[in-house]
């Protein structure tokens, strides 16, 4: 059998024991689904009716941030998978065996993108409740939610890094989720970047976030409200759904060979 | 030098680890001829565990070379993976999936087809007692069946070499007793078994032979019965009820026994070395008998590997490594941990 088609069947091997995992805690879903739908409802009726003079209009442009946030979140799941995994003693199990080194990894990422899938899934449906309409064209939003997935494996990747960095589920309870607040809320994911001050405009302005969020609503023909219209003149800005995928282009092809190489060094210590 | 003949299944050779200033491992040579039980003895932090990951190439020597089944941990990892199976400290059985599921994944992950890998998975759960609990959650299981579903996970493959990393540690008696049986049987069926354990009796009743671990160093090495020779023959009890008898004893037991004798006053106890074991015994008894000595207790004992222990280290197995041995202590806890 050859390297890569070994590598395949691990990595899928590894994903099934995930998911298996998953399957037997559904409360591990808690996070991947109620999250999302909170903060729709949230934003949409506790902010929605302050942020403009139009709710319905508001509720229409937060749910691209919202799809944005949620997706970003999947790598506080993917830190704190890796993080239980090394404390239990699984990855040393992995690594007496001879299998693909990658295959932890890339069957950790792609179990978590499927949950995002699912929580993806479930955001929609609560949005259309509250009024979100996909507007656009069914290619567009076939590009919309792929752009989404992909921004969520690639936050997945950092997640995974993280992860091993902590070394332990406590940690990395609080590790995996800490720096996702200033990444999503930092951004146009909620409100509009050009009314922020100096430095958080700029930082929101080149925040993936930002570019993923802008995109989806771009992909789903949402309207952005006549207070939230303003869109700086940057080029992100200019150039969502380019920028978006770019962006998680680089991310991945950053942090996965960190995240491997952080692999090999914890895995042997 | 030629990798090792084919009747070594594990050689090491001036195995050396740091961890920052400390010396894990002070240049550690082993050799398990194929077939055979080590038994790896030390107390927590000797370095037992350092020379397991070692060998099944979790972890890179500083320096010295090991190979196992042929292969080169270093430099042929793969190998070397593919020839042993380990079974962990801490048993690194997937809670949520079902007995069957963990070999079934298992299997898959040595590259079985999965045909193969199922085969092999209700095989083994056969073997291990596990099939009435095959289809549940590991997380149901008791702390004796998580270990045998982990030691099943080590034979997947049929791994030339077994590894068994402190099998029973934090086990209740009756999981150990359980989990030795597993282990008895693996060695009948002529498996190179490397067992770590800081559980004397353990590595006299499994292991062919016994290496003792100390700072990173092998200190001893031998069948349990040539390390218990080093020790001297056996030893000589006898307790009795007044404290002024003891003199008598002590004249009784300089005489029968091959050494000094060592008064214990407080316990009213008189102990000495007797290369004669039941001959000695009975000569004293009736020597103390002919002066009217009250014995109320006599006891002849073959020395414990704790007793070997403790006269390598100058400390028991089971002691911090730099505390004073308080006295042999018999009744040794499970400790869990």
């Amino acid at each position: 059998m050859t390297t890569i088609s070994a590598s395949t069947r691990d990595s899928g091997v590894v994903t099934w024991r995930n998911l298996m995992n998953v399957r037997r805690q559904p409360d591990l879903l808690l996070g991947a689904t109620l999250q999302p739908i909170m903060f729709v409802l949230l934003f949409a009726f506790v902010f929605g009716n302050s942020i403009g003079n139009d709710p319905d209009a508001y509720r229409e442009f937060l749910m691209g941030g919202i799809f944005a946030q949620t997706v970003a979140f999947n790598s506080a799941y993917t830190t704190i998978g890796m993080a239980a995994d090394l404390e239990k003693g699984v990855i040393d199990r992995f690594r007496s065996l001879p299998m693909s080194r990658a295959a932890v990894l890339v069957g950790r990422t792609t179990s978590d993108l499927v949950v995002s899938a699912l929580g993806l899934l479930v955001m929609s449906v609560c949005g259309l409740l509250v009024g979100w309409r996909i507007r656009g064209s069914v290619v567009d939003a076939v590009i919309g939610y792929a752009m989404l997935l992909l921004f969520s494996f690639a936050m997945s990747w950092i997640g995974a890094w993280i992860g091993m960095l902590s070394g332990n589920v406590q940690v990395a309870q609080s590790a995996g989720f800490i720096w996702m607040f200033p990444v999503t809320f930092i951004s146009s994911a909620f409100v509009s970047a050009s009314s922020m001050p100096g430095p958080l405009k700029v930082f929101a302005e080149w925040n993936p976030v930002t570019a993923v969020a802008d995109a989806a609503r771009e992909l789903f023909g949402n309207e952005r409200p006549g207070v939230l219209a303003a869109r700086p003149e940057s080029w992100p800005a200019q150039h969502a759904v380019l920028f978006a995928i770019v962006s998680c282009v680089a991310i991945l092809v950053i942090f996965t060979p960190i995240a491997v190489a952080k692999y090999r060094k914890v895995a042997s210590k | 030098m030629p990798p090792p003949a084919s009747s070594i299944a594990v050689r090491a050779e001036a195995l050396v680890k740091t961890f920052g200033s400390t010396r894990a491992l002070d240049g550690v040579d082993l050799e398990i001829p194929a077939g055979t039980v080590l038994g790896l003895l030390g107390p927590n932090g000797a370095g037992k565990t350092t020379t397991v990951r070692i060998l099944t190439t979790l972890l890179r020597p500083d320096s010295g070379r090991a190979f196992v089944a042929g292969h080169d941990v270093v430099a042929d990892p793969d190998a070397v993976r593919r020839s042993i199976g380990l079974s962990g400290q801490y048993a690194a059985v997937d809670e949520h999936l079902t007995g069957y599921e963990n070999l079934y994944m298992v299997g898959r992950l040595y590259g079985k087809n999965r045909t193969d890998a199922a085969a092999r998975a209700r095989e083994l759960l056969a073997r291990f007692r596990l099939q009435d609990s095959a289809d549940r959650p590991a997380k149901t299981y008791s702390g004796g069946m998580r270990r045998r579903l982990d030691l099943a996970g080590a034979l997947v493959a049929e791994p030339a070499v077994v590894v068994l990393d402190e099998p029973t540690t934090g086990l209740d008696p009756r999981g150990r007793l359980d989990t030795w049986e597993v282990i008895g049987e693996l060695v009948a069926d002529g498996a190179t078994v490397l067992l770590t354990t800081q559980y004397l009796e353990e590595a006299d009743q499994l292991a062919d032979k016994i290496f003792v671990i100390d700072h990173g160093k092998v200190i001893a090495d031998g069948t349990a019965d040539q390390l218990k020779a080093q020790v001297g023959g056996e030893r000589l009890e006898i307790v009795v009820g007044e404290p002024g008898e003891l003199a008598a004893v002590a004249q009784v037991l300089s005489e029968v026994g091959s050494d000094e004798p060592v008064t214990e006053d407080h316990q009213r106890r008189v102990h000495v070395k007797v290369d004669t074991g039941p001959k000695a015994l009975v000569e004293a008894l009736r020597r103390l008998d002919q002066q009217s000595v009250t014995v109320l207790d006599v006891a002849l004992h073959r020395p414990t590997l704790d007793d070997v222990f403790l006269s390598l280290t100058g400390h028991s197995a089971e002691d911090e490594p730099t505390a004073e041995p308080e006295g042999k202590s018999k009744g040794r806890k499970a400790k869990s941990r």
